[in-house]
């Protein structure tokens, strides 16, 4: 838990936006706007927020899919911005993804052996049978069979076709694993499976996930530690529960009061926000979320706060507590 | 871990049964090939096998050509000139004397190929030129892009006479320019199903694992683009052999006394109330094959798309 195996400094995607006959730029949306955080190795760390607040293209900038605009990425001590696309295509079998969407991460006509076998073709293994006997044993892995290899991805439920894209993404034994809403597209009940599924595989092989999630329960069932973001940028972060029961940033607050409770009966003191969330490409000054903030004083239109920790462990990003 | 797969097969009852067949955990399971259920499907269509019937057969004519009839295709017998349809000349003879069944026959081997080769070239340059521009994207496809454009600007026909112009008449000049106007058509569907292929979640997924962009092309990219390309290339298959006759109506394409069909057609275009035989033949079979192709086109259309069936 101690060693630090990713480090993410100060990460910036900016997508332009071009327009008028000749394509200019005319603007940009500031998807990930200066987010940074230390995955320590073997923890789960889960990233929070609502949809369109940058968390997928973080995930996807960590492993370079999305080439981020500024910023460093460190993973076990190396810049990985840095390096070349053969050296980032080497390393890649060290850093894995794990899709949303198990009915589009899987390519249509491909067998399930091809899909699993291929990262093991392209990082060395070139023995047609050792390929078989991994593809099977990574299948059991998961909780599929064998037999399951020679099908395809459309005769499988959203559930198996999930644990097959999770199959692939531990061919090759990696180190990271970026998980991007992998249980959101599937039903509750095929969620906790895949979520003990996934928890089992980190206690059997090591592993270190990024957890990316809207859904607060998910999150905090399977999370060390949690980062919420709002509009491009980590607000809080902190260790699971000290962030649900000691929230400090109000957009946390509000967040977890909307968790719904199982029992109707209890008087639940709700935090409602009002407005929506303002656009990446035209955000708010200072602190993104002033326009929404029940709290919101004069220094926060003008000064963005820095993201500090202001108690063992606990980062915010917050004007109240400086 | 098992319990997901025990619920599926408990309660079949809870999904259609089209869903059953796929999710039923039974080790017997046959992998079920998209490309087996387009075929099936195919196989139902009652139009396509119509069209794949006329196409075997102008096939077999050709193949079978010089044993079909007695009289060799270039044979003048000026002594049974404009001869009537009758037991001794099925189709009857044109104004040399010569069997129109047995230049139709011969003609459906110039037909069939010009189409094949056509088709196969300009499938070959546009699928290359279309995968390059689709995937790289930036100025490359600005460039293939604009070149397309600059080729559909012309009407094609019109694009083909000129080339034939410049490089001179004859059949595999005709070819040639029936594969270069029909380049862009093919290079512009690859591009575009490219396009859409590149944003798949699949594709970064492959990425994501450390594949080359050669070898995501050529697994991944590719084979999700046959379907259309199959399906446009019968459909090109009918107007390369439509835009050959014409060439070869307008004295541009096969040479005397090549039996190409259009030739036939200019030939006897002189005889059209005297001896209509003459026309109707060629003018016949080239509509047959035409629709033949089509045909098959559209059940192919109907089978593989719309995308792939879950």
């Amino acid at each position: 838990m101690q060693t630090p195996i990713l480090e993410v400094n100060g990460l910036k995607k900016y997508f332009d936006i071009r327009g008028g006959v000749f394509g200019r730029k005319v603007g940009e949306v500031k998807a990930v706007d200066d987010v940074s955080f230390t995955v320590m190795e073997g923890e789960i760390l889960g990233i929070v927020g609502e949809s369109g607040c940058g968390k997928s293209t973080t995930g996807k900038s960590i492993l370079r899919l999305i080439e981020p605009t500024e910023g460093k990425v460190k993973f076990q001590d190396k810049d990985i911005t840095e390096l070349s696309d053969e050296e980032m295509r080497q390393l890649r079998r060290n850093m894995q993804i794990i899709f949303q969407d198990p009915y589009a991460s899987l390519n249509p006509r491909h067998t399930v052996e091809k899909i699993i076998s291929e990262p093991l073709l392209i990082h060395g293994l070139t023995d047609k049978n050792e390929r078989k006997k991994r593809v099977t044993e990574l299948l059991e892995i998961v909780g599929l069979s064998g037999y399951h290899a020679s099908r395809y991805p459309h005769q499988f439920s959203g559930g198996q076709r999930q644990r097959v894209g999770i199959a692939r993404a531990l061919a090759n034994n990696p180190k990271l694993l970026i998980c991007d809403e992998p249980v959101s597209a599937l039903d509750v009940s095929v969620q906790s499976q895949i979520l003990n599924l996934m928890e089992e595989l980190r206690d059997e092989f090591n592993l270190t996930y990024v957890f990316i999630a809207h859904d607060l329960s998910v999150v905090k069932h399977i999370s060390d530690r949690i980062g919420v973001m709002y509009l491009g940028r980590m607000v809080e972060l902190t260790e699971k529960n000290k962030l649900y029961d000691n929230p400090k940033h109000p957009y946390t607050k509000a967040l977890l009061s909307a968790i719904p409770l199982p029992d109707p009966d209890i008087e639940k003191e709700r935090m409602i926000l009002e407005g929506d969330v303002p656009s990446p490409a035209n955000p708010p000054s200072g602190c993104a979320f002033h326009t929404r903030c029940p709290l919101a004083m004069e220094v926060c239109k003008e000064v963005r706060p820095q993201f500090n920790e202001i108690e063992d462990n606990h980062f915010v990003a917050c004007h109240l507590y400086e | 871990m098992n319990v997901e797969k025990k619920e599926k097969t408990s309660d079949p009852l809870e999904e259609n049964s089209s869903q059953s067949r796929y999710m039923n955990d039974d080790e017997d399971v046959k992998p079920f090939s998209p490309w087996k259920d387009a075929f099936k499907q195919l196989r139902r269509n009652r139009f396509a096998v119509a069209g794949f019937i006329i196409i075997v057969f102008f096939i077999l004519l050709g193949i079978f050509a010089p044993l079909l009839t007695p009289y060799p295709y270039d044979n003048v017998n000026l002594a049974d000139r404009l001869v009537a349809p009758s037991s001794e000349y099925w189709l009857g003879t044109d104004d040399a004397g010569r069997d129109i069944l047995t230049r139709i026959a011969y003609g459906a081997r110039i037909s069939l190929m010009v189409g094949f080769f056509a088709v196969t070239g300009a499938l070959v340059f546009g699928t290359l030129l279309g995968v390059i521009a689709g995937y790289y994207g930036r100025w490359i496809d600005m460039l293939i892009s604009r070149i397309f454009d600059i080729l559909l600007a012309f009407p094609s026909i019109l694009l083909a006479i000129a080339i034939v112009a410049i490089i001179g008449p004859s059949l595999e000049n005709a070819l040639i320019a029936i594969a270069i106007i029909n380049i862009p058509i093919f290079g512009r569907l690859v591009r575009s199903r490219v396009i859409s292929l590149r944003e798949e979640e699949y594709i970064m997924a492959a990425r994501a694992q450390g594949m080359k962009n050669g070898r995501i092309l050529i697994h991944h990219i590719l084979p999700n683009s046959v379907a259309p390309i199959i399906v446009q290339s019968t459909l090109s298959f009918g107007t390369a052999i439509l835009e050959a006759a014409a060439l070869g109506f307008l004295g541009l394409g096969a040479e005397p006394p090549d039996p190409e069909w259009g030739a036939m057609l200019a030939e006897a275009r002189g005889f059209i109330q005297l001896a209509p035989w003459t026309l109707i033949a060629p003018g016949v079979s080239i509509m047959l094959v035409v629709l033949g192709f089509n045909l098959i086109g559209d059940g192919l259309r109907d089978a593989l798309d719309p995308k792939m069936k879950n």
